[in-house]
């Protein structure tokens, strides 16, 4: 099983995403939430630290932070995936531990 | 899955209350057992009773308060950080002189050990806040 790394810091205001990538295995998932959500926009400055992590870990985006914000799943990156608080649970319920990156 | 949560900031100041209030919502709701739920640092304002916000707002405090009340959780509150930002039940108004108690219905004050036994109990700890 792997590790689910949790980012609750949008990239533009805290390196907690950049300590995240730099840390995290071949194989994890990471889930971002909170400000952390802003990570996953399409077009930014940050865009590419997400697609390049893509190439070796699965993403996920919590829905409910996300549209929170006004952020509309039109500007998501390919490839990362939306989850709800259910889904929340079932990523922690399926790894081997959780990591928050604060 | 047997889960501890912990919570490391105050409510209404970050979005982390918030959002473990959810997570543990919603994994109690998926069936889910939740061993217990620890206040440190600026979480232990999670647990005063005397929190008043507008009507029109979410009563963070209640909503706990409303989960432990339905699923018999432990809610508890670090005694070193609770000391440092007022956070009293009987016994520490009395062992430090205070005049008064503050503390939510079905939270207690309790010592760091609490998390440390949760985390060894528990499948798995969930972080929230800084």
């Amino acid at each position: 099983m792997s590790d689910l790394h949790t980012v609750n810091k949008s990239p533009f205001e805290k390196n907690s995403l950049d300590t995240c990538l730099r840390l995290s295995k071949a194989g994890s998932s990471i889930l971002l939430y909170e400000d952390g959500v802003y990570a996953a926009l399409a077009g930014t400055s940050a865009s590419e630290k997400i697609t390049g992590a893509l190439a070796d870990r699965k993403v996920y985006v919590l829905e409910p932070d996300f549209r929170a914000r006004g952020l509309k799943a039109d500007r998501l990156i390919e490839g990362v995936e939306m989850v709800d608080y259910a889904g929340f649970v079932d990523l922690v319920d399926a790894c081997s531990k959780v990591q928050a990156w604060v | 899955m047997k889960f501890a949560i912990q919570v490391n900031e105050g409510p209404y100041q970050h979005q982390a209350s918030d959002s473990a209030y959810q997570f543990t919502k919603a994994a109690l709701e998926k069936g889910h057992e939740c061993f217990r739920v620890f206040f440190y640092h600026d979480g232990v304002l999670n647990g005063t009773r005397l929190t008043t916000p507008p009507q029109d707002d979410r009563n963070i405090v209640n909503n706990w308060v409303e989960l432990a009340e339905k699923y018999d959780l432990d809610l508890v509150v670090c005694v070193a950080a609770a000391q440092r930002r007022g956070i009293v039940d009987e016994g520490e108004a009395e062992r430090n002189g205070k005049d008064a108690t503050n503390i939510a219905p079905r939270f207690r004050i309790s010592g760091l050990g609490q998390l440390i036994e949760a985390a060894i109990q528990c499948d798995k700890l969930v972080v929230f806040g800084d």
